[in-house]
């Protein structure tokens, strides 16, 4: 939807979804800052992880999957990296080597051939059994936020009590940092 | 040098260190440490207003009138809850502030203790950038820092919030270092290959159209002079937002006007029939482009701007050069100069006769009378009277503050101070005491409507203490003009909430207060009481009975494109000229 009530010659650009790694100094705020952002300009974010990874320097690295039209997806680094706090944007899907995957934990409950099919797929999926009883499971699994979502689907019928995911952690390939 | 002392004292020091000399301020609990401090020196001078927010507008007048930094100090809560309004004011419009807030003890952070609110929280999207300062320790750095990025790249407010706690404590001071901040780096050089690339497009365009902002004000006085030079040199037309009003002088042959919702046709019309616009320092906002998807169809666009963000957001542009417009344009007169481009003159000699075509409309004419002052005539008169007089204007919000564009002529930067981007109804009065602050034997007049001057006008008090004489000067249309305006246009006429009812006895108020009143409600006595309010050195509130019923024209209705104008002529049909769609628009 145009949100801007000025009709735009440029809405019509197809929406992209882009994957940004913003390193930031770790003050009291900075998550704050990044967020407000988002939503008072209102972007989207579709998954948003954060933790301190240069504990010395006092980095943080913020990984936030978002979509927008080639203009908004601009927009949204630029205004990023106005931020004070802000070291760096690296928009990973320019890059065109992004490394991205997600950690999951699923409950599932259930007896007889339902228990078998949910761990007969945790295996084809290659989550792990963390957690078991009689009659559940919790599976860890990692990957790709698609296959976690394909999983999770799966499980709809075998018997999902509640499952929690961490969001995206990405990083380039190859040897250089972004 | 650094030297032990207290939080409170460093305040001071830093103040003091980076060169301020008047702070705007009201204090309370969790200031008085800093307020002690106040007592003890008299390098700084603190002014008293009466409101928070008047603190932030005095302290964004005198920064725009000066290219310093405002200072500002308000206590915690109620304090830092009324500097909202003046520090949104002031991100919008690019202006450079700090602003010092006190806050509760840092152990009662967060237990709802007297007068404590989440400062740092509820400045945070108004601000460039704040801090909450937990440790002595980290006070001077943040002092010096907040200095800092208030006045580098895309100026802007800052909040520092300090305990009071921090205050009391003792540490090492350290005066202002070269700053290399850790992340901050804002970029001033342009990229020399996109200046090229642009002076080779300025060089073959054909109708060509320099459309300038608040940046080059931003950039200082030699951003202006640079600005001229280049338009001289290549004999283009230029407009300007109301925020660049004076960096290039208004009463050139080359220039075109205020451009936008209330700009001039020719500006207008150039903007929407160029085949090249040279954007410097502006930032396409929606007064300006109207219906996006007709905006300028035709041009190729270049756009100078020190905020990435600022390029790019609303139109597409096809020379970006990120950079400080002085430092941009220094190379660009450069480039200029070596290549010496060969500008198509037959070309340029058409596209100025054209333009000669839209001036001739003459769109900012008005029907004069003799019975009742016409608001238009009210400004012209007062621009004929300070001609050649060391003299400043702010303004209030609304349609006094357009006819104040439309009619006014600077011929210098920064002496232009009204709020833009908020559009904040109020602004004027405490701004024309902080322009009066900075320059106090300049004639500082504030072009006001009657509504707005009732938002703000306790700091006419201010300016008695201070023996500030500003001169408001109301033009008393006993409406909101603007909303009255709008409501005739889009709203069948119905004035809901518009009429200015109950006013104040202007001159009693004034007189009241300790300043002068005077009215004026014949056209006839214009021109000897403006002479009479310019003679009093005292504050003045001046009380311009004028036509009710005028309207602000030109005007590009919201949502309509450059070439779909209304004029004054058309005021018997304008009903029905805005659609549906354009209703939902501001
Ligand atoms: C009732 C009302 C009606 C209005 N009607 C109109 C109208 O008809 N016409 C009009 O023009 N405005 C109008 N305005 C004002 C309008 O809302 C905007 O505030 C104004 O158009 C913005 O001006 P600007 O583009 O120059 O940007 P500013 O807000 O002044 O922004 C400056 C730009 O320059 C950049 N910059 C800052 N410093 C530098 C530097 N050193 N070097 C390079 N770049 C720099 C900034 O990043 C920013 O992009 C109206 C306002 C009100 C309240
Ligand atoms: C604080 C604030 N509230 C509301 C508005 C909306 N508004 C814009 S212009 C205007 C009317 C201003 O009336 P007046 O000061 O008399 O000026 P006039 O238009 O009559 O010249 C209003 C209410 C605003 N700009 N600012
Ligand atoms: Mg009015």
């Amino acid at each position: 939807m145009n949100t801007t009530h000025y009709p735009s010659a440029y809405v019509f650009q197809t929406p992209e979804t882009h994957t940004l790694s913003v390193v930031v100094d770790n003050e009291p705020g900075v998550l704050a800052r990044v967020v407000g952002l988002f939503s008072g300009r209102g972007y989207n974010i579709e998954s948003l992880t954060v933790s301190e990874t240069e504990h010395e320097k006092h980095l943080s690295r913020i990984t936030i999957v978002t979509t927008g039209t080639p203009m908004v997806i601009e927009q949204i680094k630029n205004q990023l990296d106005r931020l004070v706090p802000v070291h760096r944007v690296v928009d990973l899907t320019v890059a065109g080597k992004v490394l991205a995957r997600e950690l999951a934990l699923i409950k599932v409950k259930g007896k007889g051939e339902a228990r078998v099919e949910a761990l007969r797929l945790g295996d084809a999926f290659r989550a792990r059994v963390v957690d078991a009883t009689t009659e559940s499971f919790v599976f860890e699994i990692t990957g790709k936020s698609d296959k976690i979502d394909e999983f999770v689907g799966l499980m709809g019928p075998l018997g999902l009590v509640e499952y929690s995911r961490t969001g995206v952690a990405a990083i380039s390939r190859g040897p250089e940092a972004s | 040098m650094s030297r032990q002392m207290t939080g409170a004292e460093m305040v001071i020091a830093a103040l003091q260190d980076q060169g301020v000399e008047v702070l705007f301020g009201y204090p309370g609990g969790s200031v008085l440490p800093i307020y002690d401090e106040i007592f003890k020196q008299e390098k700084i001078r603190h002014v008293l207003v009466r409101h928070e927010q008047g603190a932030v507008h005095a302290a964004e007048g005198y920064a725009r009138s000066t290219g310093k930094v405002g200072a500002v100090l308000v206590t915690s809560g109620p304090g830092a809850t009324n500097a909202v309004t003046g520090l949104t004011d002031a991100l919008l419009d690019s202006i450079p502030l700090v602003c010092i807030t006190g806050q509760v003890p840092t152990h009662l952070i967060g237990n709802d203790a007297f007068q404590e609110c989440d400062t740092v929280g509820i400045t945070r999207p108004c601000t460039k950038h704040n801090w909450l300062v937990k440790r002595i320790e980290d006070l001077p750095r943040i002092l010096h820092e907040a200095f800092h990025v208030a006045k580098s790249g895309r100026p802007g407010p800052v909040v520092i919030d300090i305990p009071k706690d921090v205050q009391f404590a003792t540490g090492t001071y350290h005066g202002p270092k070269n700053i290399q901040h850790k992340t901050y780096r804002p970029k001033v050089k342009g990229d020399m290959d996109a200046i090229r690339h642009a002076v080779q497009m300025i060089g073959k365009a054909h109708r060509p159209i320099f459309y300038t902002g608040g940046g080059v004000i931003n950039s200082g006085p030699a951003a202006s002079q640079l600005l001229r030079e280049l338009v001289r040199t290549t004999g283009f037309p230029i407009t300007s937002t109301l925020m660049g009003l004076g960096a290039y002088p208004g009463n050139d042959e080359q220039f075109l006007g205020m451009l936008g919702m209330h700009g001039t046709l020719e500006a207008n019309m150039a903007m929407h029939e160029s085949d090249l616009i040279i954007c410097i320092g502006a930032r396409f906002d929606d007064r300006i482009t109207g219906r996006l998807d007709a905006f300028a169809p035709h041009a190729k666009k270049i756009h100078i701007d020190i905020d990435p963000s600022s390029i790019n957001k609303i139109i597409k542009v096809d020379v970006p050069i990120v950079g400080d417009v002085a430092h941009v344009l220094e190379d660009m007169v450069r480039v200029w100069k070596q290549t010496q481009p060969q500008i198509d003159k037959a070309a340029l000699q058409k596209w100025w006769d054209k333009i000669a075509v839209w001036r001739g409309r003459k769109c900012l004419a008005y029907r004069a009378s003799d019975e009742i002052i016409k608001p238009q005539y009210a400004i012209q008169r007062l621009q004929e009277a300070v001609k050649g007089k060391d003299v400043y204007f702010t303004t209030e919000v609304g349609q006094h503050q357009m006819w104040a564009a439309q009619f006014l002529k600077f011929d210098e930067p920064n002496r232009w101070m009204t709020s833009g981007g908020l559009g904040t109804m109020g602004y004027g009065i405490p701004a024309a005491v902080g322009v009066q602050m900075a320059h106090p034997s300049s004639l500082v007049i504030d072009i006001a409507g009657e509504a707005s001057v009732m938002m703000t006008m306790q700091e006419i008090s201010t300016a008695v203490q201070y023996r500030l004489p500003i001169k408001i000067f109301i033009l008393n249309n006993h409406y909101m003009g603007m909303v009255r305006q709008w409501q005739e246009l889009l709203h069948g006429g119905r004035y809901s909430e518009s009429y200015s009812h109950a006013l104040p006895d202007f001159v009693k108020l004034a007189e009241a207060m300790g300043g002068v009143g005077i009215r004026c409600e014949k056209p006839s006595d214009l021109d000897a009481k403006i002479a009479e309010m310019i003679a009093v050195k005292k504050p003045v509130i001046f009380d311009c009975v004028v036509d009710p019923a005028e309207n602000c024209f030109p005007m590009i209705p919201s949502g309509k494109a450059h070439n779909e104008m209304l004029f004054g002529e058309a005021v018997e049909d304008i009903g029905n000229v805005i659609d549906e769609k354009g209703k939902m628009l501001v």
